[in-house]
């Protein structure tokens, strides 16, 4: 992004953005809007009624053939294959020293096709690094990164919101479920999933229909009291709901162990895959960091970067901080020593000069009502 | 147009003068650009501060700001209302949002704050 070569990439929807006042800032290497009314506003709107996310920066890699399932399980640290044919799990990609290069969507389309979906920022590594890892196998990477547009609808009123748009029987999709249908007479992938915390869907489309499926959710948004949301929001969002940040919580010097996912590590698929022997030792030894929930107990916000201290030991560092919207209390998420971990553990975050007490908080910090 | 009773810094802090204590806030602009505050750090009274050096922090959901005294003197009073009400430096930056009231130590500084019209040019330039 420091180099002056590469261009910002632009959303298929900026200049809606821009008729909407948003402020747009660069973002993994693209121009995106942060917030519209305000962070806070938009939160709110999310927590109570429905909010709408531009996720276009995001990396749609759809992988093909016979083979698919097999070349996902060798270069993912989940079991693709094991998923039923429109159902999704939460995925990692990692590197042989079990290093995290990225933290994945893996949908299964049909029998033989799978839909991956990556952080912008890592969207262009993760296609090099799966394009290198099919290698040998019956299957072929189809990056549509640029070609898709994704569009989501979040918040209890999402599923009243979009359900007369489309054929797709919502009611009928379960959680991390996807399934094909129209929007707004647009073709789309329409996946019950999200980053909020609140119940919503997430609708792929072409990238130049985007646009028109954005008008057609957008005034159902509003027609529900709803708001169009930034990514200050979205971060907000995903840090009450206890969710990790690729970049804060999750990086290449991390283990999905650290993070606390180790669940999400299937050690017991047949075959090997790539950073199976790093992890297996990391499981067998133990993280040597544990991720923590925080709720700041004095005054300050625990910021991306602060030390964390318990008693006259350095314990570690706080990765994500903000003024939680619904608890209206600071909370952060921190890698501390595993010792500091347990829930209720006082620590001190070092905000500026002072030492602030927190104490350590079970995730997530929010779990939606019913 | 900001208020043309006021004195502001180039870091976008507002300056009221009333005999020998000056109050001060940030302007409309600052709190524009930083969003949502919820949290404001202010000295203790009795402080004193140094001209265009730093005296307190404002965070915004998203970011954390340095505050910066427009005048040298001494803290005699800071908001109490910002403890509880953080956003009235986004709703009323002028009125309930201000931050703290100095006793000026040296008039002369005065002269190194920018008038109306010239903040006012100063945000227009970005």
């Amino acid at each position: 992004m420091t180099d002056p070569e590469v261009s910002v990439l632009r959303t298929p929807l900026e200049s809606r953005h821009e008729a909407l006042s948003a402020r747009l800032i660069e973002f993994s290497g693209w121009r995106m809007p942060v917030q519209y009314s305000g962070i806070l506003d938009e939160h709110r709107a999310v927590r109570e009624r429905c909010g709408l996310f531009d996720l276009s920066h995001m990396g749609e890699l759809f992988v093909d053939g016979p083979e698919a399932g097999a070349a996902l399980a060798a270069a993912l640290v989940t079991d693709p294959p094991a998923l039923a044919v429109g159902r999704a799990h939460y995925s990692m990609i990692c590197a042989p020293d079990g290093g995290i290069v990225d933290d994945l969507i893996v949908y299964r389309l049909a029998e033989e096709q799978f839909l991956v979906v990556a952080n912008a920022g890592n969207a262009a590594v993760v296609s090099d690094a799966l394009a290198e890892r099919l290698d040998g196998f019956a299957a072929v990477l189809d990056d549509r990164s640029l070609a898709t547009g994704l569009v989501a609808i979040q918040g209890p009123r999402a599923l009243v919101a979009l359900m007369p748009l489309t054929d797709v029987d919502l009611g009928a999709l379960r959680y991390y479920a996807i399934a094909e249908g129209q929007v707004a007479g647009i073709p789309a992938l329409v996946a019950r999933t999200g980053y909020t915390g609140e119940d919503g869907f997430e609708v792929f489309v072409d990238t130049d229909r985007t646009g028109e499926l954005w008008d057609a959710l957008l005034e159902a948004t509003r027609a529900h009291e709803g708001v169009p949301v930034g990514l200050g929001a979205r971060d907000t969002l995903r840090l009450e709901a206890g969710m990790p940040l690729y970049g804060n919580e999750l990086d290449r010097t991390t283990t999905p162990f650290d993070a606390g996912l180790g669940r999400v590590v299937k050690l017991g698929k047949a075959g090997d895959f790539v950073g199976r022997a790093a992890l297996e030792k990391v499981a067998r030894d133990g993280a040597t960091r544990r991720l923590v929930g925080l709720i700041v107990e004095g005054r300050g916000i625990a910021r991306h970067g602060y030390p964390v201290h318990v008693g006259e030991h350095a314990s570690g560092q706080v990765t994500s901080g903000t003024q939680s919207p619904t608890l209206g209390v600071p909370i952060a998420m921190a890698y501390v020593a595993p010792a500091d971990g347990e829930p209720g553990t006082v620590v001190d975050v070092e905000i500026r000069d002072a030492r602030v007490p927190a104490r350590v908080a079970a995730l997530p910090f929010y779990r939606r009502p019913g | 147009m900001v208020p043309a009773d006021l004195r502001y810094t180039t870091d976008h802090e507002w300056v009221r003068l009333e005999g020998d204590t000056a109050t001060v806030g940030i302007t409309q602009y600052a709190a524009d650009q930083l969003g949502d505050i919820v949290f404001v750090e202010l000295p203790d009274v009795g402080r004193s501060l140094d001209q265009f050096a730093a005296f307190g922090v404002v965070e915004s959901v998203k970011a954390v700001s340095d505050l910066f005294a427009p005048l040298s003197g001494e803290v005699t009073a800071t908001n109490p209302g910002l403890t509880a009400s953080p956003e009235a430096v986004n709703t009323d930056p002028y009125g309930d949002g201000w931050m703290l009231r100095i006793r000026i130590a040296d008039t002369a500084q005065l002269g190194e704050l920018l008038d109306a019209a010239a903040y006012d040019d100063l945000v227009a330039a970005g």
